[in-house]
């Protein structure tokens, strides 16, 4: 299905989807808050995907703004540098924003206020002069993961490999998720920022065009990023309203909606000859490449009814939440319920102990009337309602089903890894059946079992590897002992040809020839008495 | 008559040599079903089946002389997919063996104890401890499988089973209903006015 909107461009329509009330209002009515810098910052060392950073400070150094404070660990990393100058208060173990709760390791900065710099590499503002590879090295180095909240490192999905062409790039400023508004505020106010990231992401991957893919219930976004792109002069890009609908957004349906290009189910964009980034990615990057500053802080939003007023702050990474919302006037009602991210897809939190990371793009502290207590789940009536709105088009009752029954094989039969956990199954359902929660249980038991059955491998191994070892090691002393018994064996046959040993023979033999002699003239004495 | 008893004796003898030849050229080494009772037990080598390790058991269930519900370590799960492989039905897991454990334990020696005796290196069946005579013995951590079997023959009692740290790499989504009684929905905001 296509519906003509440009005058040349057919946008397609991604199956399912939701329209929810957008709740965009409340914080965009006031412009960007930047936020300062809090006394204590909280950097966990796991802030994206892929392999932990490793500290490269000790506790009691003094740090300076932007200086490296842990290093990336192998390809499919990213490293950290200090938000702000201060001292090194603490490297331990420490809560952060993941739904298991469970600590992780982090550097603890005390700041000193100061704000100071410290050495920061060369600004390469004429980045099209510049080696593509250096480009790279740099965005790597800022530590630039993807914003919008997967927190892929970026330079990795900007390496996509030398015999991937890459046709189209597409900049996500979609945004589709109710409440959050960060990224809407970041192309109001910083379009020109945006634009420029995305020319220096244009020429390291150099595609045949650049795609612009901004919801329509974001006017004045459009509009500052037309004028930005207008005034920036870039070839063969355009910013495309796509209408509005959860979840546009998502990597692949935005994908979809822009190019009618579906990514195969176990690709990346990348095997078709797409990449995709976000807004504040691009902004990142032209900081990280013009400006020469690492990835330092990060738009997001503050939202919900308990809080006194909503707004888009520029926190500094590692601020703490509570820290956040005193600055914005702090709560109006106690918050029945605290949410990393938005109200579909986000992870609840325990309590506003939590610091900002670099894939936070929003905190909802939620009304008790916005965060109704959950109603019980009720057994599924087969409607269908969920696999009508499943943008994936996957079958989310059979998926719950099976997953219900444990029968892991089965629910991968449908396609389970497919399921973007968009949330619009459990949101239609009339049942409330948590269903999202079924997916991720059942992929997160799927993993556990592939690595249990990795490391049964394993053992299996070394098991079959050590009764060789003891075969072998017996079979070794049983051959020592018969090479022993046959050395002596030999020696016992040598022997006999020893001329003293060949005497006592003779003797003996002389004596038993006797003793028969004798026997045998006895006998017929014997017999005649 | 005659040719057609003739033959069928003939058309026999054909085949009988063609299966002959057939078993000798494609014989296949093992016992396939074997290999995949094996490949879906947890390879603790832990005995708790009463046998001398993870094969052998998978050589009794593959020849009939053992149910399939005598491995703790596999739990529920293993004897499921037991019950898939061999198509026999589900049995809960025999109480004679003893109980499913939920949380994996692994073998550490309390290094100041420890004698260098090396009898739980003889006793380890996947050679996860590291040490020589009259040296201080260590368990490799990732290479421990729980199985226990290290910690009778330590003559100083210096082997504890710990169980394993959650931490987030291992860290599992809870299956829906035990997540709603964990109170992530009613988050602890003492300082919210």
């Amino acid at each position: 299905m296509s519906l003509p909107l440009t005058k040349n461009r057919h946008l397609h329509r991604f199956h399912g989807g939701l329209h929810l009330p957008d709740h965009k209002l409340e914080s965009t009515l006031l412009t960007i808050l930047d936020v300062g810098v809090p006394p204590l910052l909280t950097l966990p060392l796991q802030q994206h995907i892929g392999h932990i950073a490793e500290p490269v400070v000790e506790v009691g150094d003094q740090v300076m703004k932007g200086q490296l404070i842990a290093r990336a660990e192998g390809f499919v990393s990213a490293p950290l540098h200090a938000p702000s100058s201060g001292r090194i208060q603490a490297i331990e173990e420490r809560p952060f924003p993941h739904p298991s709760g469970l600590p992780t390791r982090a550097i603890l900065i005390e700041t000193d206020g100061l704000d100071e710099w410290g050495p920061l590499p060369e600004p390469l503002p004429d980045f099209e002069q510049t080696n593509r590879d250096l480009l790279l090295e740099r965005i790597r180095w800022a530590g630039i993961v993807g914003l919008g909240g997967a927190t892929f490192p970026t330079s990795v999905k900007l390496s996509p490999g030398k015999n991937k062409k890459i046709h189209t790039l597409i900049l996500n400023g979609a945004e589709c998720e109710p409440y959050i508004t960060c990224d809407d505020m970041l192309m109001r106010e910083q379009a020109e920022r945006i634009i420029t990231g995305l020319a220096v992401i244009r020429h390291i991957l150099s595609p045949n065009e650049c795609l612009i893919g901004i919801e329509d219930n974001k006017p004045e976004a459009i509009a500052a990023m037309r004028e930005a792109l207008k005034a920036a002069e870039l070839e063969a890009t355009e910013i495309i309203e796509i209408p509005t609908k959860y979840p546009s957004g998502g990597e692949k349906q935005l994908i979809y909606i822009l190019t009618g290009e579906e990514v195969p189910s176990q690709h990346i964009p990348a095997d078709i000859g797409i990449v995709c980034h976000n807004v504040g990615t691009a902004a990142a990057v032209a900081d990280a490449v013009i400006d020469g500053k690492p990835l330092l802080s990060r738009t997001l939003t503050l939202g919900g009814d308990a809080l006194k007023q909503a707004q888009n702050v520029h926190s500094p990474l590692g601020a703490s939440i509570h820290w956040l919302i005193e600055q914005i006037g702090g709560y109006k009602t106690q918050a029945k319920r605290l949410v990393m991210g938005g109200p579909m897809m986000g992870v609840p939190l325990r309590n506003d102990d939590y610091p900002i990371v670099k894939g936070s793009n929003c905190l909802l502290a939620l009304s008790p009337e916005q965060a109704p207590p959950e109603e019980p789940a009720r057994p599924c009536i087969r409607c269908g309602e969920c696999a009508r709105v499943c943008p994936v088009e996957l079958l989310p009752q059979q998926l719950y089903w099976h997953t219900r029954a444990k029968d892991f094989d089965e629910v991968q039969s449908y396609d389970l890894f497919d399921c973007i956990e968009c949330g619009c199954c459990a949101y239609v359902c009339p049942s409330y059946i948590p269903l999202v929660q079924y997916y991720r249980y059942a992929k997160s038991e799927i993993w556990s079992q592939e690595e249990e059955k990795k490391k049964a491998d394993l053992a299996r191994q070394r098991h079959e590897a050590r009764q060789a070892r003891l075969a072998r090691l017996e079979h070794e002393r049983k051959a020592r002992l018969r090479k022993k018994k046959e050395a002596l064996e030999k020696r016992g046959a040598g022997k006999a040809d020893d001329p003293k040993k060949a005497a006592i023979q003779a003797a003996l033999k002389r004596v038993e020839a006797r003793k028969a002699a004798q026997t045998a003239t006895a006998a017929p004495n014997g017999d005649s008495t | 008559m005659l040719t057609a008893i003739l033959a069928m004796v003939v058309l026999a003898g054909l085949f009988g040599l063609l299966l002959g030849y057939a078993a000798v050229r494609f014989r296949i080494e093992g016992d396939p079903i074997v290999d995949q009772v094996d490949a879906l037990l947890p390879q603790t080598q832990c005995g708790q089946c009463g046998y001398a390790g993870c094969r052998p058991y998978a050589e009794a269930i593959a020849h009939g002389e053992a149910d399939i519900n005598r491995c703790p370590p596999g739990g529920e799960t293993g004897i499921i997919a037991l019950a898939d492989l061999l198509g026999r039905d589900p049995l809960p897991l025999d109480e004679e063996v003893g109980e499913a454990q939920e949380i994996k334990l692994v073998a550490v020696i309390e290094e100041k104890d420890c004698i260098g005796c090396t009898l739980c290196l003889q006793a380890c069946p996947v050679d996860a401890i590291l040490g020589a005579a009259k040296q201080m013995h260590t368990v490799i951590r990732d290479e421990c499988t729980g199985c226990e079997l290290c910690v009778p023959p330590c003559p100083v009692e210096c082997i504890k089973m710990v169980p394993l740290e959650p931490d987030l790499s291992h860290w599992k989504w809870p299956a829906p209903d035990d997540s709603r009684d964990a109170g992530l929905a009613s988050p602890n905001t003492s300082e919210v006015a």
